[in-house]
């Protein structure tokens, strides 16, 4: 049975809205240019393969639904468990049911604790028990699983080659249709780095990113890859799960504020006088309260709401999905204020040039002014912006996440797992991995978000691109 | 370049060899690495240290050193016993009846009308030096009158030059019981003891009135001279002796008097502290103590530090000469006999965070510590006997390992009000006890408290009359009694309770929808995720679904206050080792919704709550264990509460601190302790040995890796000038 | 000059007076008295008496904006709102719902504040223009290609994990100096060393890349080649010419934030329990305690309408060009 959360709603609205501006920049020259110029970096495409990668498992992850019942209980009036999972859950189920008791290493084959274990003839010894899902395959842990591990990687390794091969033959073919040459020329070009496109790079990119997905899911069903954490709940899944709240807080962030920092910063730069006045007054207020202070009061209002509407907040996710939705709202109204004073400011600029002088004394309404002529010119500033703020956003969420007002604490989200993990690395012996899952994970995808959002910013900041030419 | 680097190496190598002495890594002033200070820690800055309105351990750790009640638990002997602390004898209840008239011991209960107490204090027990009894040479108090000139320049106490003391008095006791009743104080006992001791109640009315006719700053607080208003129950016989005289009988009441509450307040501080403009440089009572304790409060930055300094007129109490079997083999008896307190200065500092406060303990800087769940394995391990003994790394260190039952319950309990769980219907108590049984609470004690706890099978936890050890003080309605241990029944039996009740399978049988539970927690933020999941699980057990409705401080309490909440964690901390402490957590007429009790579960059974009614009052004997056995059995059965668990407190000392015999009830403990500083600075010195080849490295590589490009830029400009 | 600055602070009082009356409605939205109340009495035994006599004290039994009920000019003055927040306009912060004086905490706590932020603001602003000019002077060689990556990189670091990675490494494993905690005067110095280290680190990445571009654009000018041109060395031109224009935009920036100094930083603070004004915020969200909560965000606002002011006088300080008007 299928469930609409509203971050959802909102992840489609975007996904849209993308694929609307794709299409419509697809018909103008100008605005094809600078995507080329992007397309034609090498950082910007490589880095531009892995967030397709981040976005592809954050989609999956925001198709939600309640499963239906096996067995005995499909009889039921309402066949559909009581719990919300998504695509995402289901590709990489194993994963998710695989739950031992507690912490347990990467590719261990036994728990990190020691637990006392009553043997057989009542004796009670304590000792590290076997794990229920990790390893447990092997006969003899200590001696097979070093040798399991490297041939069940090879294996996959060895399929991972096959797919990426085919993947190859199939874009280096259509290269070769598409201009006419022998398949040969093109592999020559493409080695020699000779094609517009580094299409070197993109292969070689989603090779890894292939040979990744391979080795999880041979590795990842027979162990717990990057260990397990205090409830035995699998630290690769939860740094997955993770991935799509911090895109979320990073996109929808900026689509909550992008309408009135757009309208109100070109309003105020356009019509001048009392709009301006009233405009800047506003975002000065607000930009001179401490921000943390506002999130804070925003989570506390949202909790009281929610405490009075128990009834349309019945499940665990809704709940905690509207209060990511939230913090993406108060995230947004305490960043609109930057964005907004740079779009006055360029629209100041605007409204005193020739062409706009020219419309406004033909009588052109304000209205299509702003659209026609404003907004087209605008566009770049918002773009920069907004790939910009991206990877900030993303960051943010882990410093929330310790003040204690950031996603839900039953939401798995980067800046939870950096949370519970401070308190793990006073144990010892250590517990390293949940941190360092967070870690790798959030710096792959602040990493790629800042090399696409440099190559974005290069191609489109008029000034950079003056300065270069 | 490379010149620069050496001379920086060789400054760090003499800094090195500067200090050999105190580590570089000490917190503390190097001048007082061998002085007789214990080192502890404090993580929440405490709200109250007016002994009338303190209430919670972490205030009672500073004011039990400061205040002393006419009486304490002993130091040593268990079960808890109370002494005299600055009375001279126990107080021996006397009872009257309705006419004033002397009843023999033993009399019924319904013939007792009132109880007297008579406390009578050592003469000569004195104060800690301060302002406010300081005197002219004339006899006139010097800083009573204060002007807004004489205030200048003055931030805390001890911008005051003069001090002066006195001798404690039988009135300074019963000017703290009418302090009680003061409005502005708003005491957390007012309530409970209004019921109690004689016209008080009377009492605060009066003062209401009082207070709300002088003309005041709502800023400011105004001196009301209690000496002035009289006190029905409560008298000053003579110089040292005092009576209380309570309604009826209230056998628990001496516990109380061991509390600080009762500890005695001078008239001259409360003059003092209420002087105007004085609150506006925070010095008032509830920031600066005045007491007759072993210690007074030396600097107050709760923002950073708290200091207790040896109080100079003490008047030098004995360490207990007597203790229980096998304190002498523990080395706790060795300073018997001999006058307290023996450490000089204790400094507490602000620590919020667990993991710096166990890396100091590690490192020497604090003298004690607890334990975390996430330290446990790097200092116990559990030998073949399932026994708790130290790690062979804290044993190389000389830490020592004490652990001890608190007297306290974390329980999850259902609102009885609730629709589904709650309620007297077969259905709901099947459903209750259903959820009884699948909550595994040994699991529990085990992921998340690594088995320091012993899970509950009922409302008293051991240590307190009342617990039955066995298979007599066994759950049945959760547990089986097999081989000689308690087991948790099958979640099969949880299964078929819950089918019973309705929810066959987990949904309702009659309209077929999921049973849905919502449990209602404090948002205390990613800490506790675990915790939830963990709780989530034990509900998908039985298949019903737990939501966790997280919300905050205030919206939590409004929510048991409205008797909104359906499933809840809650816990309770005993005042003193009496059962009736525990029971009426269950009590009808102490229910949370309505009437503000602690009843938190709102749970209300007639039987129960006269049996409560008859228990209360009753001396500690088989006809009080019956009635309590009975009250138990019923409570088992209507499981109102997950009985949760008790936890086991496990505290780590280092070699250097003795008399280290946990005491659970008594808070004054801090005059038993010793230290021995010298061993402590040559442990410290030996375990913060510095490592400083990885700064040197770094240097090494930075230099190196500057070279290089100094060379090309060399080479650069030199192209350039061609 | 003057009227220009005086005109400037006429507009902050409309601004702060929208603060004062933001965070008052924030606050008391989620936030009712009774709430406080229960809060600052505690959780054993609390009587519903005891609360409305909590409130009547503190002076929040009153209506929160509006007195219907009073005559005249009391109808307003007569609330919350004025008792409690209109006195910050004279700077009097009162006291705290726990009974302190606020205005004597923050005077105690902005020094531990400034101990860490303006070290970490100068040494950084050093190792930054270093690294910036370094890297301008390597343009389009290898140097500058694995600098850029490299800031990249550190920035795409949570600042978690270097304060989390350098309390472990530096206060654990070397033991160089203390885990955490402060004490006053020349004490201080090795509690602040770790949070400096780490406030320097971790604005090395965002710092050094916007400085290149600075130093960048300054190098591409036409005088700058000009003066290359003249025969000039290449060190010559990024001391006496590229440094000096490309410090202007830094220097400025520096100005805006300068008075923000005081405000100290949330999570460095609390995680190295530093007694300061951040850890001083996040106690008081924490606590509920809004007196604290209102002393700050009013506090926070007046210095960044400073910081505002700041940066257009030193615009116009450094180049003539600007005019205030």
């Amino acid at each position: 049975m299928y469930v609409l959360l509203w971050t959802d709603a909102l992840i489609y609205l975007l996904v849209l809205v993308v694929i609307g501006f794709a299409l419509y920049a697809r018909r103008w020259e100008h605005l094809r240019a600078p995507w080329r110029e992007v397309v034609q970096s090498r950082l910007g495409t490589g880095a531009a393969v892995v967030l397709f990668a981040y976005i592809t498992i954050g989609l999956l992850d925001s198709v939600h639904f309640h499963p239906r019942l096996k067995g005995e209980d499909a009889q039921a009036a309402e066949p559909y468990s009581t719990e919300v999972i998504s695509l995402f859950d289901v590709i990489v189920a194993p994963l998710r049911e695989h739950v031992e008791k507690t912490y347990s290493a990467p590719f261990a084959t036994h728990l990190y604790a020691r637990e006392t274990i009553e043997l057989p003839d009542g004796r009670e010894v304590r000792e590290y028990p076997r794990l229920q899902y990790g390893g447990a395959h092997l006969q003899d842990p200590a001696s097979d699983r070093i040798p399991d591990i490297l041939h069940t990687s090879a294996i996959a390794l060895v399929e991972a080659l096959g797919v990426w091969l085919f993947c190859v033959v199939l874009v280096v073919g259509s290269l070769a249709r598409l201009a006419g040459k022998t398949m040969q020329d093109r592999v020559r070009a493409i080695v020699s780095r000779r094609t517009v496109v580094p299409w070197d790079v993109i292969l070689v990119t989603s090779g890894m990113l292939i040979a990744c997905t391979f080795l999880v899911a041979h590795l990842g069903v027979k162990y717990h890859m990057l260990g397990t954490d205090k409830v035995g709940e699998d630290v690769f899944y939860q740094a997955l799960k993770s991935i799509r709240t911090g895109l979320v807080i990073g996109t929808l962030t900026t689509l909550v504020m992008l309408p009135f920092a757009i309208l109100l910063g070109i309003m105020a730069g356009y019509f001048r006088g009392w709009v301006d006045d009233a405009v800047q007054y506003v975002y000065t207020t607000l930009n001179s309260i401490p921000g943390v202070l506002l999130i804070a009061a925003a989570i506390l209002m949202m909790q009281v709401y929610m405490a009075n509407h128990e009834d349309s907040f019945t499940s665990l996710e809704s709940r905690a999905d509207i209060r990511l939705l939230f913090l993406c709202i108060i995230l947004g109204i305490t960043s609109w204020t930057g964005l907004c004073r740079l779009l006055r400011g360029e629209a100041l600029k605007l409204r005193d040039i020739d062409y706009i002088q020219a419309a406004h004394s033909f009588g052109v309404g304000h209205f299509s002014i702003i659209t026609r002529h404003i907004l087209p010119n605008v566009m770049h500033i918002v773009l920069i912006t907004v790939v910009l703020d991206f990877s900030a956003l993303v960051l943010a969420e882990a410093v929330l996440s310790y003040i204690n007002i950031g996603v839900d604490p039953t939401m798995e989200s980067w800046g939870n797992m950096i949370n519970s993990a401070r308190l793990e690395l006073a144990r010892d012996p250590i517990v390293w991995w949940s941190l360092t899952a967070a870690f790798i994970f959030m710096f792959g995808l602040v990493l790629s978000a800042n090399l696409f959002s440099d190559a974005v910013r290069d191609a489109f900041d008029p000034r950079l691109r003056m300065a270069r030419t | 370049m490379g010149r620069q680097a050496l001379l920086l190496l060789i400054g760090a190598q003499m800094a090195l060899s500067a200090c050999t002495q105190v580590p570089w890594n000490d917190p503390y002033p190097a001048a007082d690495a061998e002085k007789n200070i214990l080192y502890d820690s404090f993580s929440e800055r405490p709200k109250h240290l007016d002994p009338v309105r303190a209430y919670s351990a972490n205030e009672y750790v500073f004011i039990a050193q400061i205040y002393e009640p006419p009486l304490q638990y002993h130091f040593l002997i268990r079960p808890y016993q109370l002494v005299p602390l600055t009375a001279t004898t126990m107080p021996r209840p006397v009872y009257l009846d309705s006419t004033g008239r002397h009843l023999p011991d033993g009399a019924p209960l319904d013939e007792i009308a009132y109880t007297l107490y008579r406390i009578t204090i050592q003469p000569g027990i004195a104060y800690q030096p301060h302002p406010a009894f300081a005197k002219s040479d004339d006899g006139a108090f010097l800083y009573h009158h204060l002007t807004a000139s004489d205030l200048k320049g003055v931030h805390t106490l001890v911008d005051f030059q003069h001090t002066g003391t006195r001798e404690l008095v039988a009135d300074d006791y019963v000017y703290q019981i009418k302090r009680i009743a003061h409005p502005e104080l708003h005491s957390p006992i007012a309530g409970l003891m209004s019921k109690y001791i004689v016209g008080l109640s009377e009492l605060s009315e009066t003062l209401r009135h009082a207070y709300d006719k002088l003309a005041r700053d709502p800023e400011q607080s105004v001196y009301l001279d209690l000496s002035d208003y009289p006190l029905e129950g409560v008298k000053a016989i003579d110089r040292y002796t005092y009576e209380v005289k309570i309604e009826g009988t209230y056998p628990q009441f001496t516990y109380w008097l061991a509390m600080p509450f009762f500890a005695p307040m001078p008239w001259e501080a409360d003059k003092f502290y209420t002087q105007p403009g004085m609150a506006a440089r925070n010095i008032t009572l509830d920031w600066y103590p005045v007491g007759t304790g072993p210690y007074m409060l030396g600097e107050n930055n709760p923002n950073r530090r708290m200091v207790l300094v040896m109080n100079p007129s003490f008047r030098g109490e004995l360490y207990p000469a007597q203790g229980e079997p096998g304190d002498e083999a523990q080395g706790v008896l060795v300073d018997a006999g001999k006058p307290m307190p023996f450490i000089d200065r204790a400094v507490y500092s602000l620590e919020k965070e667990t993991i710096p406060y166990w890396n100091k303990f590690l490192q020497g800087y604090y003298d004690t510590s607890g334990i975390s769940s996430d330290n446990f394995d790097q200092a116990i391990q559990f030998n073949t006997h399932g026994e708790a003994q130290l790690t062979e790394a804290m044993v190389e260190n000389g830490i020592q390992l004490q652990t001890a039952v608190t007297t306290s319950s974390f329980y999850m309990g259902f609102n009885m009000r609730d629709d589904v769980v709650g309620g007297d219907s077969e259905r709901a108590r099947k459903l209750r006890q259903a959820i009884s049984i699948a909550v595994d609470y040994e699991e529990l004690i085990s992921i998340f408290s690594n088995g320091r706890g012993i899970a509950a099978q009922g409302p008293i936890p051991p240590g307190i009359f009342g617990y039955r050890e066995g298979e007599a003080g066994i759950n049945a309605y959760v547990y089986d009694w097999v081989n000689g241990k308690p087991r948790r029944k099958s979640i099969g039996e949880a299964r078929r309770l819950l089918a019973e009740a309705g929810y066959p399978g987990g949904r309702d049988s009659k309209t077929g929808k999921p049973l849905i539970l919502y449990f209602d927690s404090l948002d205390r933020g990613p800490d506790t995720k675990a915790y939830l999941d963990w709780l989530r699980k034990q509900f998908n057990k039985l298949n019903i679904q737990l939501v966790i409705r997280s919300t905050d401080y205030n919206r939590f309490q409004e929510k048991m206050l409205d008797g909104t909440a359906q499933i809840f964690q809650w816990g309770w901390n005993a005042d003193y080792p009496d059962p009736e402490n525990f029971l009426f957590l269950l009590y009808g007429p102490n229910a949370k919704v309505g009437k503000g009790g602690e009843n938190a579960s709102n749970y209300e059974i007639p039987e129960f709550d006269r049996l409560f009614e008859k228990m209360k009052d009753m001396d500690n004997g088989p006809e009080r264990q019956a009635i309590i056995d009975e009250m138990v059995d019923i409570a088992r059965r209507d499981a109102p509460w997950l009985w949760g668990f008790h936890p086991v407190a496990f505290s780590l000392y280092q070699s250097w601190y003795s008399n280290a015999k946990p005491n659970l009830m008594a808070n004054n403990v801090l005059k038993y302790k010793r230290v021995d500083p010298v061993l402590r600075a040559k442990l410290r010195e030996a375990w913060n040995q510095l490592v400083i080849w990885p700064v040197v490295l770094l240097i090494v590589v930075l230099v190196a890796s500057v070279i290089p490009a100094f060379v090309t830029f060399r080479r650069k400009e030199k192209a350039a000038a061609l | 000059m003057i009227a220009y600055i005086i005109r400037r602070a006429a507009y902050a009082i409309p601004i702060l007076i929208g603060i004062n009356i933001v965070t008052f409605v924030l606050f008391f939205v989620v936030n009712s008295p009774d709430d406080m109340a229960r809060m600052h009495l505690g959780v054993k035994r609390v009587t519903p008496e005891a609360i409305e006599n909590w409130q009547h004290e503190r002076g929040y039994d009153k209506p929160l904006l509006w007195n219907g009920e009073a005559p005249g000019a009391k109808r307003f003055i007569d609330t919350i709102f004025f008792k409690k927040s209109a006195r910050l306009f004279v700077f009097d912060f009162g006291r705290s719902d726990s009974g302190r004086d606020i205005g004597y905490d923050i005077s105690q706590r902005m020094w531990p504040s400034l101990a860490i932020a303006i070290p970490s603001l100068f040494i950084g602003l050093l190792v930054n223009i270093t690294f910036a000019l370094l890297i301008a002077f390597f343009r389009t060689t290898y140097v500058d290609v694995s600098g850029v990556v490299l800031c990249v990189v550190l920035m795409s670091i949570s600042g978690l994990f270097y304060i989390i990675g350098g309390q472990y490494l530096v206060g654990k494993l070397l033991n160089l100096v203390p885990i955490s905690g402060y004490d006053s005067g020349l004490n201080a110095i090795k509690f602040v060393v770790l949070p400096v280290i780490i406030g320097v680190i971790g604005g090395i990445g965002a710092g050094t890349r916007w400085y290149r571009t600075l130093f960048l654009e300054e190098i591409g000018k036409d005088y700058v080649r000009t003066a290359r041109a003249k025969g000039l060395s290449e060190r010559g031109v990024l001391y006496k010419h590229v440094l000096r224009n490309g410090l202007i935009p830094i220097l400025t920036g520096v100005v805006a934030i300068l008075p923000l100094l005081f405000m100290g930083s949330l999570i460095v603070e609390s995680f190295f329990a530093v007694p300061g004004l951040g850890s001083y915020t996040i106690d008081a969200i924490n606590s509920q305690d809004f007196a604290i909560v209102r002393a700050m965000v009013f506090l926070g606002s007046v210095l960044y309408i400073i910081g505002l002011l700041l940066t257009d006088i030193s615009y116009t300080l450094v180049d003539p060009r600007v005019r205030l008007s």
